[in-house]
């Protein structure tokens, strides 16, 4: 079923049209790749569909329910949940803290004075955690963690409003190679399994060729093409403009490390 | 109203307005570059006022003309531009990394000093300067006689526009200022040694205060109180036209001037009331004023300065919290003198802890706390001596009013944040003293109003001291409670990411805006409170001395505890008490204390006696 | 290479808790232009940032004209001979091109030919016309030239130049092209950061590929234009 369908959004700065009617659509438990040169328009119209950016022209829809312009913290009550490029978590809290307070958020409880918010939603946030497998570290200050190991927590707190739809910007930005395959491959399998549709800009290629169920390439704020790994790569419209962009030539996904 | 006297009207507000502009132009441009909001930029324009009644009547012994006035107008200006370089290179250089509260509280602490320091130079009195030769006389203008001096005054400002104008565009120097203003990264990447052109800013800066102060001579004397009454207008003035714009500080020193000199017709005594108004309507549409610019998000990840995990008290923190509790309820087994004190201790704490909840827990740096504090105190002790109200309702009405003036005034606070929001802080409890000061026939002015005592229960000190306890007590614990509850864990966490909090559906600005409220209202019952101890009130409990004794408090306490505040409070007011007396230099002391507080103990005792037990026996 | 002007060895750095560089290697002759190749996100920008000193380098050792700078303030670096030029331009839109150009001034070493405004304007006829526009008001291509130029009245020995040819229409690419030749015939070293092949073939001698924060190709740009091999490793989808 389509859980969110994108028509036209549009978006100007001054006199740059960075996303020129931008149209798309992804299913429940699918998972949508955004690609795309530096300056594309990939993190406005993801900044569009998240509510942080107001759209000047188009509509978002979330599962047949119009949404355009709801600022963020409206639409994750409406089931959007969101991981940034710079991993954004509350420093201060410890790595339980964060996810109880995300699960505070949720249950619409943040403005009680006198409970103890220590104790609340100990047992949820510790599954969460149990989840993304994070729960061996769930007494440490976040700040303590290795950054791969952080953005595993901020997962864990997006997924706390238990989302229908998760949007990634950049989401294996940042961090070490090796940490990388992991993630995606832990938020792809949460995805499949709870049908949730994620939305993610990346430019590592590896990430999105693994994992993607299908792909938007954007360019100058325009989608030049669109469909599943096999039929990007080999659209030569795909290679003429991206690469006539980017100088390069588009080739199959081989990894064959040469070392000069 | 005749034509003549609304153009009198007119130029006197153009008077006024140019010399605003001279004083927040030097201001605007050292934050500008460096970032730092520039307290002591006040006390430039006082220096300058100070040397310019000394150099010039020296001058003009020689020879009573224009020229050797102006000349020694000018030497004050460039004296005051070396003390700006000395500030310079001694403080700010040390300070340009510490977060906004540290950097605004030190160069306080330098107000103080110069405070302090002027009175020894110059001593207690108010000095008249000499009147400028050749601008003694008055000029009619259409049958109205209007002083030769304030016309002189009007072309000041725009030839201080002018010239800085040919300094900005005309010199490599100026160049560089505009550079820096813009981007200061790129321009270091370029080869820009960004100590010198922040030594030369800030001479250029200071200069320019003290060439305001020194113009000030003909028309004010000069006196201890010219750095505060100042720099509240310069930071209005600064914060409309957009921190760091000349043009704009331009454009929001002539709409305040004439707003002010025509706003006298209107409301004649609280004129500061429509500034207000034209700021928050300012703000309201544009954030970063006329001319401003947003700052560029810091978007790094730090560790904010502030409470961090809140935790349980440990054995040790209890301990010390029954001891704490004993000593304060035995106090009455001591002496009057010790109660007094006592009574005192208690509600500044509450004051203090109250302030804290915003600074420590929700990353809100309020430089005008002691406003709710004040008016709190004002609530109540203007309904038990105008309405003849008895202390109980008076007690109640104190966090509702100040309650109500946090509601009123965080509705536009909690939209900005950092600098932006310290200095809205500190210009809206600046105007809530104008207001108690100016309307004279409700809150008796300056002089306050006696004759707020306790209903004849709590008339004894001792018992008033015990009533004390048990509310602010209350108050204190309940506030930790809240730090502990989910409301305090959502202020802390739009804190650490404001960002963050809005994606899992928060509302941060509600929220801040309720804990803004909350705090102002625990700060009202404060202010109540010590309205009965002492039986009176009058503007000082609400102005930025108070506010800073307030951060100074929590700031010895360490702002990363929940109740550090408190041991801060005890320490600070107990030192005060015990050193007023003793000293004529208290603000020397203080000033002193709190730069060297900032530079070498910014966790202060709560933080000292945490890093004690963290050491190995 | 006999005559290294700038060495750097397990260059670290990164954004608060993101790392992106895991110990970067590369050298840049005398009078050499190199290229610093990879896709996106590869950590370009970064490695340049972190040579000049914008960001602390977390570990590695940097060393320009025979001086360790790693740590050092970027206006030390730069008054070394050391210029840069960043990606995003950042040029001070409020001045005009000649403050711009004035800001960059810095008095050239001695023996060497100074940059004046005449001479950039010489180099690139675009800007004579409007120096005294304020260069906000300029196109982009505009303003890429003008940050180049700001850069060079420093009198550099070697610069930092990153993705020069980013969002230019093609006919300003080639004058960037041509640009940065004249440069390097002036006796400047670049290293230019580039994910455009086409561009840094026109312009590099040598090619090293990042990615994901560490360099694992480098050769001549003439293998690596012939070896496809490679580029379907490092530089494409
Ligand atoms: N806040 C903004 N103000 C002005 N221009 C912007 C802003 N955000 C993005 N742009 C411009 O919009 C275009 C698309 O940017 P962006 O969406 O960030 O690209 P991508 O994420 O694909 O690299 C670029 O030309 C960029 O300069
Ligand atoms: N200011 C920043 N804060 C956090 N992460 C950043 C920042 N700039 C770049 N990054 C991250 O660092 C990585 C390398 O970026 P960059 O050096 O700009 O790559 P390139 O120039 O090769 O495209 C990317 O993953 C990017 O998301
Ligand atoms: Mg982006
Ligand atoms: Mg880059």
């Amino acid at each position: 079923m389509t859980l969110l369908a994108v028509e036209g959004l549009t978006k100007r700065f001054g006199g740059v049209l960075a996303a020129k009617s931008v149209s798309f659509a992804l299913d429940e438990g699918e998972m949508l790749a955004i690609i795309g040169p530096n300056g594309a328009g990939k993190s406005t119209t993801f900044n569009m569909v998240g509510g942080q950016l107001r759209p000047d022209g188009g509509s978002v829809m979330l599962a047949g329910k119009d949404v355009t312009g709801l600022p963020s913290r409206a639409l994750c009550r409406m089931g959007v949940g969101r991981t940034f490029q710079v991993a954004q978590t509350f420093l201060s809290f410890s790595v339980l803290g964060n996810v109880q307070m995300a699960l505070l958020a949720h249950h619409g409880q943040t403005r009680q004075l006198l409970s103890d918010a220590a104790v609340m939603h100990r047992d949820a946030a510790l599954a969460l955690l149990d989840r993304v497998g994070m729960a061996a570290q769930a007494g440490r200050p976040i700040g303590e963690l290795a950054y791969g190991d952080v953005k595993r927590v901020e997962l864990a707190i997006a997924l706390a409003a238990a989302p229908r739809l998760l949007l990634m910007d950049e989401p294996t930005a940042g961090m070490a190679p090796s940490e990388r395959t992991a993630l995606m491959a832990l938020v792809a399998g949460i995805a499949r399994a709870e049908r949730i549709g994620v939305l993610f800009t990346e430019h590592d290629m590896d990430a999105v060729f693994a994992h993607a169920d299908r792909i938007l390439v954007l360019v100058r704020g325009e989608i030049i093409a669109r469909g599943s790994p096999e039929e990007v790569r080999a659209d030569p419209e795909v290679q003429r403009v991206y690469l006539g962009h980017s100088g390069t030539r588009a080739a199959g996904r081989a990894r064959r490390p040469v070392h000069g | 109203m005749e034509w003549s006297f609304l153009l009198v009207q007119a130029l006197s507000g153009l008077a006024s307005a140019s010399s605003l502009f001279v004083i927040a132009s030097g201001l605007t441009i050292v934050f500008g570059v460096t970032r730092i909001v520039n307290f002591a930029h006040g006390s430039f324009y006082m220096l300058g006022a100070y040397l310019a009644v000394t150099i010039v009547p020296w001058l003009l012994e020689f020879d009573r003309s224009p020229t050797l006035f102006f000349v020694g107008v000018l030497a004050s200006a460039l004296v005051v531009g070396l003390l700006g370089v000395a500030m310079e290179m001694l403080l700010l250089r040390r300070i340009y990394r510490v977060p906004e509260l540290f950097q605004l509280l030190a160069t306080f602490g330098v107000v103080l000093i110069v405070q302090d320091l002027v009175q020894l130079a110059w001593g207690p009195m108010d000095i008249p300067g000499p009147r400028a030769p050749g601008l003694r006389h008055g000029v009619t203008i259409l049958d109205q006689r209007f002083p030769a001096y304030e016309l002189f005054l009007i072309v000041v400002g725009p030839a201080v526009l002018a010239l800085l104008w040919l300094l900005m565009h005309r010199t490599r120097f100026g160049v560089l200022i505009r550079a820096a203003t813009q981007d200061r990264e790129m321009v270091g990447a370029l080869g820009v040694n960004q100590a010198m052109l922040f030594t030369g800013t800030l001479f250029l800066g200071a200069a320019l205060a003290g060439l305001g102060g020194a113009l000030q001579i003909p028309r004010i004397s000069a006196n201890a109180h010219m750095d505060l009454s100042v720099i509240t207008e310069a930071f209005v003035v600064t914060v409309i036209g957009g921190m760091g714009s000349v043009p704009g500080a331009f454009i929001a020193a002539l709409l305040i001037g004439l707003l002010q000199a025509f706003g006298v017709l209107i409301f004649p005594k609280i004129t500061l009331v429509l500034v207000f108004l034209l700021m928050a309507a300012v703000l309201v549409v544009k954030p970063w004023g006329l001319l401003g610019r947003p700052e560029a998000a810091a978007g790094r990840a730090v560790l904010p300065e502030g409470i961090l995990d809140p935790g349980r008290m440990d054995w040790a923190g209890k301990v010390l919290a029954v001891v704490a509790l004993a000593v304060m309820l035995a106090l009455p087994l001591i002496d009057a003198y010790a109660v007094k004190v006592g009574t005192e201790v208690l509600i500044f704490a509450l004051a203090a802890v109250s302030l804290n909840f915003l600074v420590g827990n929700g990353g809100i740096v309020s430089f005008g706390h002691a406003a709710y504090f004040g008016l709190g105190a004002y609530g109540a002790g203007l309904l038990v001596v105008k309405a003849g109200l008895p202390m109980e309702p008076a007690l109640i009405a104190a966090p509702i009013a100040g309650g109500l003036a946090a509601a009123l005034f965080g509705f536009f606070v909690v939209r900005l944040s950092g600098i932006y929001l310290a200095m809205l802080t500190m210009a809206f409890a600046q105007i809530a003293y104008a207001v108690v000061f100016q309307w004279v026939e409700v809150t008796g002015g300056d002089n306050g109003l006696v004759g707020v005592w306790p209903s004849h229960w709590a008339a004894s000190r001792e018992v008033y001291h015990y009533l004390t306890a048990v509310l602010t007590l209350a108050a204190i614990v309940f506030l930790r409670r809240v730090i502990h509850a989910p409301f305090g864990a959502t202020l802390r966490a739009a804190r650490d990411s404001a960002q963050r909090a809005d994606a899992i559906g928060i509302d941060v600005r509600m929220h801040r805006w309720l804990g803004f409220t909350l705090a102002g209202a625990a700060a009202g019952l404060a202010g109540g409170l010590y309205a009965f101890s002492k039986g009176s009130i009058d503007p000082t409990l609400l102005g930025i001395p108070m506010s800073v004794d307030f951060l100074s408090m929590i700031l010895l306490g360490g702002i990363q505890s929940v109740l550090g505040p408190v041991a801060g409070a005890a320490a600070f007011h107990s030192l005060k008490d015990f050193f007023l007396p003793l000293t004529d230099h208290w603000r020397l002391l203080l000033g002193l204390s709190i730069i060297a507080m900032v530079l070498v103990f910014p966790r202060g005792l709560a933080g000292a006696f945490a890093s004690l037990r963290r050491r190995p026996a | 290479m006999v005559d290294t002007v700038l060495d750097v060895t397990g260059l670290r750095a990164g954004y608060g808790p993101a790392e992106v560089l895991f110990g970067v290697d590369l050298t840049l002759a005398r009078g050499e232009v190199a290229a610093l190749m990879g896709r996106n996100g590869a950590g370009k920008s970064t490695t340049l940032k972190a040579i000049m000193g914008l960001l602390t380098p977390r570990a590695g050792t940097v060393r320009f004209a025979g001086q360790e700078i790693a740590g050092m303030a970027p206006y030390r670096i730069a008054r070394l001979g050391l210029g840069y030029v960043p990606e995003e331009r950042r040029i001070f839109t409020d001045l005009t091109v000649m403050e711009n150009l004035a800001v960059g001034r810095r008095a050239a070493p001695p023996g060497r030919e100074a940059w004046t405004p005449e001479r950039l304007f010489a180099f690139f006829p675009n800007l004579a016309e409007m120096r005294h526009r304020r260069a906000g008001a300029m196109s982009g291509g505009e303003q890429q030239m003008l940050t180049i130029a700001r850069t060079l009245m420093g009198n550099p020995e070697a610069v930092l130049l990153d993705e020069p040819s980013e969002g230019l229409a093609p006919v300003i690419v080639e004058q960037m092209a041509d640009a940065v030749l004249r440069m390097k015939d002036e006796g400047l070293a670049v290293l230019v950061s580039e994910q455009n092949l086409d561009f840094a073939a026109a312009v590099a001698d040598r090619a090293l590929i990042l990615e994901k924060g560490t360099v694992r190709w480098q050769g001549d740009i003439a293998t690596l234009e012939a070896d496809e091999d490679i580029r379907r490793a490092y530089l494409t989808v």
